[in-house]
């Protein structure tokens, strides 16, 4: 019997266009269906930010003006500052970035379309849920984006209470705008939750035969283990932003303290839920580099095993951090060095990762094709945010920095380096197998140099902005931090070019790029299950099971 | 043929299903929220219909799907994880309140320096009356599930089968009707909806719990009405032992509803 990847070529996709992408139970369309949404998603929430660099450019208020918000500054006209449209623009930001852009590419977008084809199972363990789960996340962002646009507080549309839903500001901000977003975090919450469900049945149930736990490869690793964070840590979040609708809605005092209520309480439910989350956001970007470096060293991965151990006990140890989010709301100095000491614990699995990555590059004979440049730059950036994590985790230094731009400096370079990058490097890597066609090489080398450029001149010097005292958050400053905030919005223009040129790119790739003709575009050292199918893969991949030799390169013990 | 498959799991063919779901969800949420701000309820019940409407529709297919043959011995073993890991996150979800619980009752805000609460007089339950009860017809309920399931797998016997899962749900019925007169009594007693920790604690953390009580009992039903058309083999029930998961489930949450609520909470607050 000859293989699957012969029988692709004689098929004939009949699906009608509305049957393949509106009813689908592939999980190969719902991942494409899932990274195109987050590409638009994550445009808007870009959008967003560049707008409030554009007024953080100089000081005073010139563009997000109460007479009506300007593209262009105008210093003839009065100018009142519009301090809630901007408190939304972060909020939305915020908001979307967390649970409408990230998690869908990484986890919904390259989660469903590799993570069955790395373990050779013909589809999802529920493929129709599956696309419950993506419809779900349409549904959710169409609540998100209607939050923004609804009647909110200060009589103004939109919620400016932060991604983090705060009470008291969550509870008493008016209008409809807050229980809409409340809305778009469940229904986001219960698509990711039945997607984990998903996944993890996938994982455990429809692996090839002969693949053992620890012979599946990286990516599907860290998929498992981002799915049991998901599985358990947002119901918790749901249950956080249940209290705040009835506490907004129907006279309920969980956090109001004239009822005995303690908004503290919140900050502890949220971060629970909140710590895991950054996690789920940064795993599979950890697996997706990983494959990268070995492809592109032309060498295995260094130590397999730590590898798998590390993403374990990153997701195991995140679960019982999160109070190092919240040092100053008071908790006793016991608590503090209890959450302290465990986060500091968490940079020993992320080094045997990092050191992991470096040694796999070591001896290697090392290819800079634009996936490695990603996966690099991932590397230099990742370590960098970690690092100033280090310095964050300390509670006594915390008291400085907390709530200062270094806070932001931090979280932006694990999250919009870090996560971002690890996306970049597995659209760069898996384009070709997805959509048969390859990208111009010095196209996806000038976007990846842009970007570069361009984050780290946006968020490297808000480092000093908040060593320098720079409050999070606020619409103005004083004349002393206008020097970088000047380069800082420098930066993000760069860097918000090089995300049209992307979309460019990718325009071009699609329609005119050349077809990749064979299986395996890269090298022997892509050597997991997707490269073995042709590209793009025929609608029904795997119908014979993959045999052992088509995925196991290791030698017989 | 080309695509002869030789494996054993379920590829399903496209459905409508999760697009009108997610549509009906869409319009449920937003329509709450038009109700909240007293806009208006109809596009809530709209939603909440079509949402209903789907769920059926879906459910109706997945048992036509297990008559075809489609839930090989493979797909049973996923079926089964995916429901048990839909009861992890379930726990999760009762961890929150649990935590907002606790909390509140271990750490009340009246003995926080310079809070000005003070916690209202409220009307002592005792938990030994009603609320015993109540715990007895739930546990007893949960015998009858496994008295059924161990006349489905050992016996094949559809009668006891019948009667047992006819007898749970009779029992969680008992169970509803009973918490609602608790409810109605506890705020004839001056109990309020809202309006202090302790009654938001209570009336979400039991509220949320009857909402599965009913769900559940639900699920009883369905497979009861299966039970008797012959659905369920010694083999292959799939959708019963899912039910009497749930069921037990929510039978755990009760214990700790009781010995943490009732038992130890109400004694907290007087």
């Amino acid at each position: 019997m000859a293989d699957a990847a012969i029988h692709g070529h004689e098929h004939e996709d009949t699906r009608g266009f509305f049957t393949r992408w509106f009813m689908s139970t592939n999980h190969k369309d719902i991942g494409i269906l899932y990274l195109i949404t987050s590409a638009i998603v994550g445009f808007i929430a870009v959008a967003f930010t560049v707008y409030m660099r554009l007024e953080l450019m100089e000081p005073g208020v010139q563009y997000m003006c109460l007479e009506g918000a300007r593209m262009f500054a105008d210093a003839s006209a009065e100018c009142t500052p519009n301090g809630h449209l901007w408190n939304v623009l972060i909020t939305a930001h915020g908001i979307l970035m967390m649970f409408f852009v990230v998690i869908p590419a990484l986890f919904g977008g390259f989660g469903n379309y590799f993570m069955p084809l790395q373990i050779g199972a013909p589809d999802m363990a529920f493929p129709r849920m599956n696309n419950l789960s993506y419809w779900l996340y349409v549904a959710g962002t169409a609540l998100a984006v209607a939050s923004v646009l609804a009647p909110g507080g200060n009589d103004q549309m939109g919620s400016g209470v932060g991604w983090v839903l705060y009470p008291p500001l969550s509870t008493n901000e008016g209008g409809m705008s807050m229980d809409l977003a409340i809305f778009a975090v469940h229904v986001s919450g219960a698509s990711s939750i039945l997607g984990a469900i998903n996944m993890i049945t996938t994982f455990l149930n429809m692996r090839a035969p002969g693949m053992t736990l620890f012979k599946v490869p990286l990516f599907a690793w860290s998929i498992f283990v981002t799915s049991w964070l998901i599985l358990l840590a947002l119901p918790v979040l749901a249950g956080a932003i249940t209290m705040l609708l009835m506490d907004r809605n129907f006279g309920f005092t969980f956090f109001d303290p004239a009822g005995g209520g303690d908004p503290v309480l919140y900050q502890h439910i949220l971060w629970f839920f909140g710590h895991p989350e950054v996690y789920i956001i940064i795993l599979p970007g950890f697996g997706i580099i990983s494959h990268v470096i070995a492809t592109f060293s032309r060498k295995p991965v260094f130590g397999y095993l730590p590898m798998v151990w590390a993403i374990i006990a990153i997701g195991a140890l995140g679960f019982v951090v999160w109070a190092h989010h919240m040092y100053t709301v008071g908790m006793s100095v016991n608590q503090q060095a209890y959450f302290m000491l465990a986060t500091m614990v968490i940079a020993v699995p992320t080094g045997v990762k990092v050191f992991s990555w470096i040694a796999t590059m070591w001896g290697g004979s090392i290819e800079f094709k634009t996936p490695m440049l990603w996966a690099f730059g991932f590397l230099f950036l990742f370590t960098v945010g970690g690092v100033t994590g280090i310095v964050l985790s300390q509670a006594a230094v915390d008291r400085y920095y907390h709530d200062t731009y270094y806070v932001v400096a931090h979280f932006h370079y694990v999250m919009s380096l870090g996560a971002v990058f690890a996306i970049f490097a597995g659209i760069y890597f898996y384009l070709p197998k997805m959509s048969g066609r390859m990208y111009p090489e010095w196209a996806g080398k000038l976007h990846f140099w842009a970007m570069f450029i361009g984050s780290n001149l946006t968020f490297f010097p808000q480092h000093f902005l908040g060593r320098q005292g720079m409050p999070r958050r606020y619409i103005d400053y004083p004349e002393a931090f206008a020097y970088w905030n000047w380069w800082s919005s420098i930066g993000a223009f760069i860097a918000f070019a090089s995300f049209l040129f992307f979309f460019v790119v990718m325009f071009y790739t699609l329609t005119r790029g050349a077809r990749v003709t064979e299986n395996n575009p890269w090298n022997e050292y892509a050597d997991t299950l997707e490269w073995t199918l042709p590209s793009p893969p025929p609608e029904h991949t795997f119908e014979q099971l993959p045999k052992r030799e088509d995925w196991d390169k290791q030698h017989a013990h | 043929m080309a695509h002869a498959k030789d494996h054993d799991y379920h590829i399903l063919s496209p459905s409508i299903w999760p697009l009108l779901g997610a549509l009906a969800g869409f319009v449920m949420l937003f329509g709450a929220v038009l109700w909240l701000h007293e806009i208006t309820p109809y596009m809530f019940w709209i939603g909440f219909i079509g949402v209903l409407y789907v769920m059926f529709a879906w459910w109706s297919e997945v048992v036509v799907e297990s008559h075809q043959g489609d839930h090989t011995p493979v797909v049973r073993i996923g079926l089964k994880y995916g429901f048990i890991l839909f009861i992890m996150s379930e726990v999760m979800f009762f961890a929150a309140w649990f935590w907002s619980f606790f909390k509140h009752a271990m750490y009340p805000m009246n003995e926080y320096f310079g809070s000005t609460y003070v916690p209202p007089e409220i009307y002592h339950v005792d938990a030994w009356h009603l609320p015993f009860i109540n715990t007895l017809v739930l546990l007893l309920s949960g015998c009858a599930v496994t008295w059924a399931h161990h006349a489905l797998v050992h016996e094949n016997d559809r009668k006891d089968l019948v009667w047992g899962l006819g007898i749970a749900i009779v029992l969680g019925v008992l169970f509803t009707a009973l918490q609602a007169y608790e409810y109605a009594y506890l705020l004839y007693k001056g109990w309020e909806f809202g309006n202090d920790k302790f009654f938001s604690n209570f009336f979400m953390a039991t509220g949320f719990h009857g909402l599965h009580v009913i769900i559940g009992t639900i699920f009883l039903a369905v497979c009861w009405v299966r039970a008797m058309k012959g659905h369920f083999t010694p083999e292959k029930h799939v959708g019963f032992e899912a039910a009497a998961w749930y069921w037990h489930f929510v039978d755990v949450v009760w214990l700790f509803l009781f010995f943490g609520v009732y038992l130890y909470g109400v004694s907290q607050v007087v």
